[in-house]
């Protein structure tokens, strides 16, 4: 594959057979092209996307629907603000484990009895945390909706949480945390998050660490669930093939016995992380490494910055796209890597700005230097025609976020959780068209400084380290991969 | 609007479906009829033509959202490399972006981009695609640069073009396989299940060495080989006027000159795994995990569709024969996978198995191979052949959501079938299918005696391997 960051079709289909006839008649020959200029494309089609229909139970919980008749499904979605934003200091994973463990017991029905419906019903269930929020979602043939709207009700409304299942899904989880060891990825993320954010709620991982993994109790899971999971802080998102008339009764009867208990407030949004002051480099030794992952970043915006627009167009320039500088420099021009990116995270508070890349290890040294180009470069005036095609690439490739009903529900769910206006979506093209040049270059200046950033680097120590040295970035903390994970203590995860 | 719709048999279907889903124990629901009458329809009308060069081009209109698809494939894979030049289809693909005569180095990027376009391809043993998602505007400057590299790119090529994707795609290796964990698996179960020069006997991404080795006229040779228009497709799908796109498609593809030699036909003799081949692999990783694969019959030969849902009946949702046992009941593994991979020259059942920490392969080999020896000695139940045809059709539907997504299934069932519209037949051979049907193909078709048993463990742990057949049940039979 050419980019594995953009595809989007992993492995849709195989391998198929041998080649075949073509029933077709023939056309008659046409004019020869016209090659000396490529055609220039007309003005752009005027994106015109279905406002979501407001409704409210009884209870008062928002629904927000969009009808699209296209494919016979529905994509069904409970979103609850809070998410690991929200786990206790001393469980950290407690909202995710507490997502995890929804399909393993709701209403009446065993961990077995779920799986066994939704498999019959053709349906996708998801349940996780991200920072920001929980979301569980039921993806469902619409003739089968009554039965999916039912399922995910009782997933968020009735869990069981039997004792069995917590064990089950605490010995699933200490394995996952264990085989983080293996990819140099994860090894990079964990690591990145504790450099750029300390102490902070962000430089933890949302799915925790194998401490509060082993401690977190039946009684933590089952607080959680009866303070975060109530109706004053969730929302509900439906798109697909349905109507109002016949959404809203199933909606009134799988949601509506759904009461707020008294005194629930919703979790606070955790406050700003500081910012980093200093360059320091972490280098990790992962011995035999073929690619050495760099992850260079600092503390970013959050969601509601005022700078959304110019930021979004400034890292498309500097990485966020195929042609942008980061990966136009390290992939294209030097070949040192399969991709490099960046990105800004933007959550309700202050999430990390990341720049990164898996490099050869022989290059190490030569990427760094070139991410710093780079990092420095974009600081600098954004020549016009690198503005104007990122500004259209940025705008005009939006409309293909729309296609399926899961996007346009993660759409729906986004402008719910960030507060975003009614014509966030049907402006957004003129938004990013009105960026200019001293825009980019006034975020850029504030929100990308390589002289104060974490670099962390995960590769052969032997044979990267006297390059990553002979770069002076500043100091150096050398870590081993139980420094950053913890020691493997070799305590057998499950005891069946 | 042309969209896909569902006949009314698919709704009684489904509606019946749903009444019976309110059962929570695993009951067996009214088998369903088979056949044509009572199965879903997903029309996706399109338009298909010949171009006088040979091209084939196959239009479907969806006006949804403001984006077309354009999606060509070339009917040639790592199946066809010559010895000594493993990795090369996939190779070529990566330069087939880096400009043709009349598109300048990089500018197949930025034109695109700078119409709010992506772009991408990918590489198998059997096809090579690529494909442009645009703004629907922008559909002529899609047309200029596929047609472009189809008829000028050698006008261009240089040692120095193929040296620049060369690291690439070594970096896009090192990054997939290498770095990796249990990335081996992917060069090792190719060269044991398939004898030395069979087509499938090395990977897509093929060895440092043959990447090192491929040289410009390498790209001359495959190109006047395998990139004529009449080995290609073209799939255009989204928000366009057929009529219009046609005269776009004829204009820009009326340059680009037929091949000089056509195709040779796709073809391989049989091959069959001599024995069982037992293969013990070291790997930075933690755990050991087993792969057990199989030579299974070619896509759409009798067997193909019954693998499809034994996979579905073995492996998929927590019920599922293999991961109720190894997972759920006994907890000695953390994740199952089976699928069948089909193929044109032949297809691969394989079966994947993490052990937890304290397990050895031996003690889950033996366990799949207890629900093996089931599964041939009684038929699942209706439920559980149900289950995998719902969510078979399930994801049917959710690979119709997209423009992209329809493009490649039209020129998938074109390349594979003969008819783009070959999805349907295809449901239907799986909704025919009954339990008994799912049985048989196990007994014929995943033999004790003729199948790679393949571990990847931790290194310096061999020991947790599957390297001799565990004793007692699962014996030679």
């Amino acid at each position: 594959m050419r980019n594995a960051r953009l595809a989007v079709l992993a492995a849709l289909l195989a391998a198929l057979a041998a080649g075949a006839p073509v029933a077709a008649g023939q056309t008659a020959a046409a004019a020869m092209p016209d090659r000396s200029k490529a055609p220039e494309p007309g003005p752009p089609a005027p994106l015109r996307l279905p406002s979501p229909q407001k409704l409210r139970l009884a209870n008062g919980v928002p629904v927000f629907l969009i009808e699209r008749h296209k494919v016979p499904l529905v994509q069904t979605i409970v979103v609850l603000r809070g998410g690991a934003s929200a786990d206790p200091a001393e469980r950290p994973g407690l909202a995710s484990f507490t997502a995890s463990l929804l399909e393993r017991g709701a209403g009446s029905r065993s961990a077995l009895e779920i799986s066994d419906l939704a498999d019959f019903l053709g349906a996708q269930v998801d349940a996780h945390a991200g920072w920001d929020a929980t979301t569980v979602g039921v993806n469902v043939p619409a003739a089968r909706l009554e039965s999916g709207l039912g399922l995910l009700a009782d997933l968020v409304l009735h869990p069981t949480f039997p004792a069995a299942e917590i064990e089950r899904v605490r010995a699933e989880l200490l394995t996952e945390l264990l085989q983080r060891r293996d990819d140099p990825e994860e090894i990079a993320a964990v690591a990145f998050d504790r450099a750029v954010f300390g102490k902070h709620p962000y430089g933890r991982s949302i799915e925790g660490d194998e401490a509060s993994a082993r401690a977190v109790t039946r009684e933590d899971v089952v607080r959680f669930h009866g303070t975060r999971y109530v109706p004053t802080v969730a929302a509900l998102v439906i798109v697909g093939d349905v109507t109002p008339s016949v959404l809203s009764p199933l909606l009134e009867r799988s949601f509506g016995p759904w009461a707020a208990a008294a005194g629930i407030t919703p979790p606070a949004v955790v406050p700003p992380a500081p910012q980093i002051t200093a360059r320091r480099v972490y280098l990790i030794d992962k011995p035999d490494s073929a690619q050495s992952q760099i992850w260079i970043g600092r503390v970013g915006p959050p969601r509601s910055t005022s700078d959304y627009f110019p930021l979004t167009v400034a890292n498309t320039i500097l990485g966020g796209s195929f042609t942008s500088r980061l990966n136009h420099n390290l992939r294209e021009t030097k070949g040192y890597t399969y991709g490099a990116f960046s990105y800004f995270d933007f959550r309700l508070s202050t999430g990390p700005f990341l720049a990164a890349a898996g490099v050869q290890t022989d290059k190490t040294g030569p990427a760094l230097v070139e991410f710093f180009k780079e990092l420095e470069g974009i600081r600098a005036p954004v020549p016009p025609d690198e503005l104007r095609r990122a500004r259209n690439y940025t705008a005009r490739r939006f409309p293909a976020g729309f296609e399926t009903d899961a996007q346009v529900a993660g759409k729906i769910r986004d402008q719910f959780l960030y507060g975003l206006p009614d014509d966030f979506f049907n402006g957004y093209l003129s938004r990013i068209e009105a960026v200019t040049a001293e825009d980019v270059r006034r975020v850029a200046r504030k929100g990308i400084n390589p002289a104060a950033c974490a670099v962390v680097i995960v590769g052969d120590r032997q044979k990267i380290e006297s390059q990553v040295r002979a770069l002076n970035l500043g100091p150096i903390t050398l870590q081993s991969i139980d420094d950053v994970l913890g020691p493997a203590d070799g305590t057998p995860v499950a005891k069946p | 609007m042309h969209l896909p719709t569902l006949s009314t048999g698919v709704l009684a279907l489904l509606l019946a479906s749903a009444a019976a889903s309110g059962q929570t124990a695993p009951a067996a629901s009214p088998a369903s009829p088979a056949g044509p009458a009572s199965c879903p329809r997903i029309d996706i009308p399109y338009t298909q033509f010949r171009l006088p060069n040979g091209l084939t081009v196959i239009l479907h209109e969806d006006h949804t959202v403001p984006i077309v698809a354009v999606d060509v494939w070339y009917h040639v894979g790592s199946a066809r490399e010559k010895p000594g030049r493993t990795g090369f289809a996939h190779l070529f693909e990566h330069i087939l972006f880096e400009g043709s005569k009349h598109v300048k180095t990089g500018e197949f990027d930025t034109l695109l981009e700078a119409a709010g376009g992506t772009n991408n391809g990918s590489t198998n043993t059997d096809r090579t695609n690529y494909y442009e998602v645009v703004p629907s505007n922008a559909l002529p400057l899609a047309l200029f640069l596929e047609s472009d590299r189809m008829a000028y790119l050698l006008d261009v090529m240089s040692a120095a073009r193929v040296d620049q994707q060369r690291d690439v795609v070594k970096n896009e290796r090192r990054q997939r396989i290498e770095n990796q964990p249990y990335g081996i698996a992917v060069l090792k179960l190719p060269e044991l299940l398939f004898p030395a020069g069979h087509p499938y006997s090395w990977s897509v991404i093929g060895s440092m060495e043959d990447l090192s080795a491929a040289t410009h006229q390498d790209v001359e040779d495959f190109f006047k080989r395998w990139y004529g228009p009449e080995n290609a497709s073209l799939v255009i799908a989204g928000d366009f006027d057929s009529r219009a796109a046609r005269a776009l498609v004829e204009k820009w593809f009326a340059d680009v000159p037929r091949g000089k030699t056509p195709p040779e036909p796709f073809f391989a003799p049989p091959a069959r795994v001599a024995g069982e081949k037992r293969v013990t692999v070291e790997d930075k990783v933690q755990l050991p995990r087993l792969y057990m694969a199989w030579l299974t019959p070619a896509h759409f030969l009798p067997g193909d569709d019954a693998l499809d849902i034994l996979s579905s009946v073995l492996a998929s949702g927590k019920n599922s024969r293999l991961y109720k046992r190894l997972v759920y009941d006994l907890q000695i593994a953390q994740d199952v996978s089976a699928t069948q991979d089909s193929r044109a020259l032949g297809s691969i059942f394989t079966v994947t198995v993490t052990a937890r920490e304290g397990h050895n392969l031996s003690e889950i080999e033996r366990v799949v191979q207890e629900e093996l020896d089931r599964v041939k000695a009684e038929p699942p139940s209706q439920r559980e052949v149900e289950r995998a045809l719902n969510q078979y059709e399930a994801d049917v539907y959710r690979s119709v959501e997209q423009a992209l997504g329809k493009a490649e299934l039209l020129n998938a069932y074109d390349f594979a079938a003969g008819r783009p519209d070959y999805l349907n037949e295809d449901l239907w051979r799986h909704r025919a299918l009954d339990p008994k049907d799912v049985q048989s193909v196990a007994g014929r078709e995943l033999p004790d005696d003729a199948r790679v048993v393949l571990s990847v463990v931790p290194a310096g742990k061999t020991e947790l391997g599957a390297s001799v057949r565990p004793a007692g049940k699962g014996g030679p039979r």
